[in-house]
């Protein structure tokens, strides 16, 4: 039952968190500038902005907005958009699907990955094939993924081959699936700019699980390796590594700004990019609070895996 | 002994460091029959758990096997193949960890930890006959054999349970051999004697043959059928226990046993300076030489062969001067640690109740110690001792009732204290390891107090100086950082910076409980000697009974957060006055008096 | 553990050895030092500080000047020749690393300040000062790092004493995290109880007893933020958010040269370059201090 308990007060730690995001953002939002004047110029009639305004409940106090966006953000109506009029979902729905298709497929394709290689140069260690995978993973996490997405681009796209496309080309109301080609730079740099942190993480949680007196016990009580591997030594290694992955996803629905701008792909982060400068409020609220929500969730996540695989735990509370 | 009843042989055993190629251990002989207990004897980093692992032909990391052959029921355990190797581990030789805390896997139930030993190796006809053998060996190590017991995860199970999962483990596929790996440190000696009567009893109930690796004489007196005693990476001496103990041949085995505390008596222990040289460092001769006072220039120059002394049995000596008795080891008749205590108390606890976040874990305790009076604080983990030395140490602060130094009753934090008061109190620390700033120079460590009581540069490196010839470092040492000293220097270093201040009450919280036997008996020593010289009323936290009488006038023994009996440390300790003492006795492992023919 | 060679053996006094013993333990820079990764990337950072702090000064060329027609490889009196706005690429080049530098070290050391100085007052207290910290830390990591230096910048403008503060401020988490978690299991070390019960200040105790002790963590995350850092901050030019329009700018050129990659590849190949070699030079050293402080690989250092 004690279990429960523990999901139900993560799962409410959650809420508050994003609660106070929530207040950030539309505080943070709301001193972007006047969006009025942007729209209508800085000659309009002053009646006129008066008007424009109460359209815009902008007339109201802040307080009261809040709630009104509050509950809209909450009932699935988050506005409409300042420079168009046009409904935020209705605005962003493409490209929520489009982002989250791009996190989605990345997270897909670097979790497993990058829990393989740190398994596999954790099992090799010292090895010239653990020498050369670490190095590069180092060298990796390094560096900036617009910097990796640029090379890649280089490499791949222009100068030197040209197998890919360097740019996304998904017209509005089509799905991602309708430019497989288009997504490869994209989900490459992000399983690139995902993969090393994963990995290294893994092999250090790995070498230490391995370097552990239970493993060396399994190894005495005469299991064989694959046992030793797979029911000793990996379940113990997840644990650390989960709350690390979690961070990634996290991280990657902030990343995806800047490499959906650098390959100009249809989704959240060029929305966003966009948005600012036109001091378009309610699509920039929406989208930070998708972020964090985001974050949020894959930290929910992270730790009710780490639960699921820490008896510790799981029994603590009992 | 015949060879049918041999099940372990071991012969001619080497193990190196794999990069340099030094040994570690070498030339191991040994036979253990079914049924018996070997008890395998040595201080820390002689080698013994070196040899331990090697019998289920296993070597850490950074170490190889390099020659010898260990047989068990007619196959070499060295000669194997991987996948043989695989089999007889677990099967045919099984091994129980020193920390069962960390040698259980945690994610994984103890009743699927132990089934996974049957499953391997194929034990029984079907599943069925697995799970049974599974309760059964519960029942064995007197565990509780239920289906919610088995379901448990090791982190829901008390230490001494631990290290029953752990037998249940090695006793599962009811091996031919059994090596146990000092398998109660850290247990409360009721666990352990209960543990080690387990052990006693399956061994001999299921004729397994046991090598028992521990540092511990006592409880290898009360345990093993036989000994071997290992320096430097060799059997030094290997012969029945009782030969062993009633007639120790070998140098090192007098000192080790000179040093061994004893519950029945206040002799003085006798500790022994030097070191045991490393690999790579070993003389020709024989390695004890250097430490030895009676060493020869034959000695230095040749390793002696094995020898045996008994002429009606096996008693193996490596020693040109077997049964030789060296000047320190001639039993003194009592300590010097006759109270010179006045009558008026130096620390006085009046009703002290402490607490831990409002849970009360010390309850209503009071005594006196008087100057130049030691009184020995013992009772098992969780009694509350700890809190209680802390709290007049102003180290814990949930306290009430109180505590008086001189007659001025003491605030209840360290910082609230006036400055003379906290340097008259010292305290020294169980572990040496983490009782001194790793990154400081011990002199500086050393001359703290003093700068806090506002002495000069000059007169606190005089002092500084002045204490570590004090406590036989010398004066060189100032500048050394603690890891490059020995536990045993690093905790003669606490103690120099406990005296330095010359402080009115010592506090010794389990201050050699992190030491080899010979390391402990010259920290007891040279306590008892400073004592003396410096009138301290000294308490003496410790676990280790035995210990008490060679330290202490009084004792108090405590149990639950309270003071059950209170003392002069002879009549508590032959004549206990309380259930509860007596069991603590009865419980405790000692060296029993082989001499006059009574064996455990 | 494998047999403690090198541990010595539990025991009382021996003159010997006093001549055995080194007479002080080697430093952690010297030691990481000691490894190739630390060296090549010291050698790299101080390729890319020397660039970026000398640059200006040996450009051929203004950050702003124009030289020739828009993205052309071979225009007389140019190296690389120009970019999208027919300026010297080389110039630019040369004239764009000072500003990342800049407003990564000081947002980092601000970060590393506060950090660590937190973390440390966290795990000395325990308790709720320990909650109230942690907890509010955890806030500010829950808030996107890059949305909030993107609406606070697009807000105020491209001040650089906001980029410091917001990759600042979101730094200090990070840092107080790692330094408390270092500091906690110090704290339980008896040598700061010894010092308690010779009443030494909370301040003494934080400073002398927990500090020089959770140095070698800190020092590797303070590294690891700094490569953080300039990558966000490059990020942020690369957005266009970090400086003025056509700011002589790394992450900022990645961005305005791009389009014209393959006739030009220069202006967006070498700023990338510089960006990456600095970011993994940082990295090396990063990795050279956590093995020396024996972190993630546990592992003695190896050259």
């Amino acid at each position: 039952m004690g279990i429960f308990k523990l999901i139900i007060r993560r799962l409410l730690l959650g809420v508050a968190t994003l609660f106070v995001v929530s207040i950030a953002v539309f505080l943070l939002t709301n001193v972007l500038g006047d969006p009025v004047k942007r729209m209508l110029g800085r000659g309009a009639l002053p009646d006129v902005v008066t008007a424009r305004r109460a359209e815009l409940n902008l007339d109201e106090p802040i307080v009261n907005r809040y709630f009104t966006w509050l509950k809209g953000l909450l009932t699935g109506e988050p506005g409409v958009s300042y420079t168009n009029g046009t409904p935020v979902w209705e605005l962003l729905s493409d490209r929520v699907k489009n982002s989250l298709f791009l996190m989605a497929l990345s997270s897909a394709i670097s979790i497993p990955l990058s829990l393989f290689i740190g398994g596999y140069t954790a099992l090799r260690r010292d090895g010239w094939a653990d020498r050369v995978m670490s190095n590069q993973l180092l060298v990796l996490a390094a560096m900036p993924e617009f910097v990796v997405g640029a090379f890649l681009t280089v490499i791949f796209a222009t100068n030197i081959w040209h197998i890919v496309p360097a740019v996304s080309r998904i017209r509005p109301g089509e799905s991602p699936w309708s430019d497989l080609d288009g997504m490869i730079l994209p989900v490459a740099t992000l399983v690139l700019a995902v993969t090393p942190h994963v990995g290294r993480t893994m092999r250090a949680a790995m070498i230490e699980v391995l370097e552990s007196d239970y493993v060396e016990m399994a190894r005495l009580k005469g299991l064989p390796e694959r046992s030793v591997l797979w029911r000793h030594a990996f379940p113990n290694a997840l644990g650390p590594t989960l709350q690390v992955i979690a961070l990634n996803i996290a991280y990657l629905a902030g990343g995806v700004v800047i490499v959906e701008s650098l390959f100009n792909f249809r989704g959240l982060g060029i929305a966003l990019r966009d948005a600012i400068p036109e001091a378009n409020a309610p699509v920039v609220q929406f989208i930070a609070m998708f972020i964090a929500t985001i974050y949020v969730i894959s930290n929910l996540m992270a730790d009710l895996f780490t639960i699921i695989v820490t008896p510790r735990l799981r029994t603590r509370l009992q | 002994m015949s060879e049918q009843t041999v099940a372990l042989t071991i012969k001619d055993l080497r193990l190196d460091v794999a990069q340099t190629g030094h040994d570690i251990v070498d030339e191991i002989t040994l036979n253990i029959e079914r049924g018996k207990v070997l008890g395998l004897v040595g201080e820390s980093g002689s080698g013994k758990t070196t040899v331990g692992l090697a019998v289920l032909g296993h070597a850490r990391k950074g170490v190889a096997i390099s020659a010898g052959s260990i047989t068990i029921e007619g196959s070499n355990v060295l000669a194997l193949d991987r996948k043989r190797l695989r089999q007889a581990r677990g099967r045919l030789v099984s091994y129980v960890p020193q920390d069962p805390g960390t040698a259980l896997n945690p994610a994984l139930r103890i009743g699927g930890q132990v089934l996974e030993v049957l499953e391997t190796h194929g034990f029984g006809a079907d599943a069925a006959e697995r799970q049974a053998r599974v309760t059964e060996v519960f029942e064995e190590v007197k565990l509780p054999s239920a289906a919610s017991f088995l379901r448990r995860y090791p982190h829901q199970l008390s230490g001494g349970q631990q290290q029953r999962v752990g037998l249940a483990m090695a006793f599962a596929a009811r091996p031919a051999v059994i090596v146990l790996d000092e398998p109660t440190t850290g247990l409360d000696v009721t666990t352990q004697a209960h543990v080690l009567e387990t052990i006693r009893n399956l061994a001999q109930q299921h004729g397994v043959a046991a090598l028992y690796v521990t540092h511990d004489l006592a409880v290898v007196a009360t345990l093993a059928d036989e000994v071997a005693v290992m320096y430097a990476g060799r059997i030094v001496e290997l012969a029945a226990t009782a030969d062993v103990f009633a007639k120790p041949a070998h140098p090192y085995t007098r000192y080790l046993v000179a040093a061994a505390p004893e519950m029945g008596s206040d002799r003085q222990l006798v500790g022994l300076g030097g070191r045991a040289p490393s690999p790579g460092q070993r003389p020709k001769g024989c390695a004890f030489a250097v430490r030895c006072e009676l060493a020869t220039d034959e000695c230095r120059a040749e390793f002696p062969a094995v020898t045996n002394v008994n002429p009606n049995g096996s008693h193996e000596v490596r020693c040109f001067h077997a049964f030789g008795v060296p000047e320190r080891t001639v039993p003194r008749a009592t300590a010097s640690i006759t109270s010179s205590g006045t009558d008026d108390a130096a620390l006085a606890l009046r009703n002290v109740t402490a607490s831990y976040t409002g849970v009360a874990v010390v309850h209503d305790v009071s005594f006196d110690i008087a100057r130049g009076e030691c009184v020995a604080l013992v009772g098992e983990s969780g009694s509350g001792k700890s809190t209680l030395s802390r709290s007049i140490g102003g180290l814990h602060r949930e306290w009430q009732g109180e505590i008086s130094l001189d007659g001025e009753s003491l605030a209840r934090s360290s910082r609230d204290r006036p400055v003379q008061q906290r340097l008259a109190i010292q305290y020294v620390f169980q572990n040496p390891y983490s009782s001194l700033h790793p990154r400081r120079p011990i002199a500086e460590s050393i001359g703290r107090p003093l700068a806090i009581a506002g002495v000069d540069k000059r007169e606190i490196r005089r002092e500084v100086d002045r204490m570590l010839e004090r406590v036989s470092l010398s004066a060189s040492y100032g500048s050394h950082f603690p890891d490059q000293l020995s536990g045993g220097e690093r905790q003669r270093v606490a103690i120099a910076r406990a005296l330095v201040s010359k402080p009115k009450v010592l506090i010794c919280d389990e201050v050699t409980s992190a030491l080899d036997v010979l390391v402990q008996a010259a920290t007891i020593e040279l306590l008892v000697d400073l004592q003396n010289e410096l009138g301290l009323a000294m308490l003496f936290v410790t676990h280790n009974l035995p210990l008490v009488r060679s330290i202490a006038q009084r004792v108090a023994v405590m149990s639950d957060g309270a003071i059950v009996e209170l003392g002069t440390a002879e009549d508590t300790l032959s004549n206990p006055q309380q259930d509860y003492t007596q069991r603590l006795l009865i419980d405790t492992p000692r060296i029993p008096d082989f001499e006059s023919g009574q064996p455990a | 553990m494998t047999y403690p060679v090198t541990v010595p053996v539990d025991d009382t006094i021996d003159e010997t050895l006093d001549s055995a013993v080194a007479t002080s333990q080697p430093g952690l820079m010297r030691s990481a030092w000691g490894l190739w990764r630390t060296r090549i990337g010291v050698a790299l950072v101080v390729l890319l500080v020397g660039i970026a702090i000398v640059g200006p000064w040996v450009a051929p060329y203004g950050a702003s000047e124009f030289v020739g027609t828009a993205n052309m490889r071979d225009v007389p009196g140019t190296w690389l020749g120009t970019d999208y706005f027919g300026q010297d690429v080389w110039s630019r080049f040369l004239h764009g690393g000072r500003s990342i530098l800049f407003l990564a070290t000081v947002s980092t050391l601000i970060g590393f300040l506060f950090g660590s100085a937190i973390g440390l007052i966290a795990a000395y207290n325990r308790g709720r000062i320990d909650d109230v910290l942690m907890r509010f830390m955890d806030v500010i990591l829950a808030f996107p790092q890059l949305l909030l230096a993107l609406v606070a910048l697009t807000t105020v403008g491209p001040k650089p004493w906001l980029i410091i503060s917001i990759v600042g401020f979101t730094t200090i988490p990070r840092i107080a995290r790692i330094t408390r978690g270092a500091a906690v299991p110090v704290v339980e070390r008896d040598f700061v109880a010894a010092a308690e019960a010779l009443g030494e200040s909370r301040f003494r105790i934080i400073t002398r007893e927990l500090l020089p002790n959770v140095i070698g963590p800190l020092l590797v995350e303070a590294n690891l933020r700094l490569t953080y850092a300039i990558g966000i901050i490059a990020g942020l030019g690369f957005l266009g958010f970090a400086t003025e329009r056509n700011a002589a700018d790394w992450g900022l050129m990645v961005q305005e040269n791009r389009v014209a990659l393959s006739v030009q590849p220069w202006g967006t190949v070498l700023p990338a370059i510089a960006i990456a070699l600095l970011t993994v030079g940082t990295g090396l050293i990063s990795d050279g201090l956590s093995r020396t402080v024996a972190g993630i690989d546990r592992g003695r250092p190896d050259s």
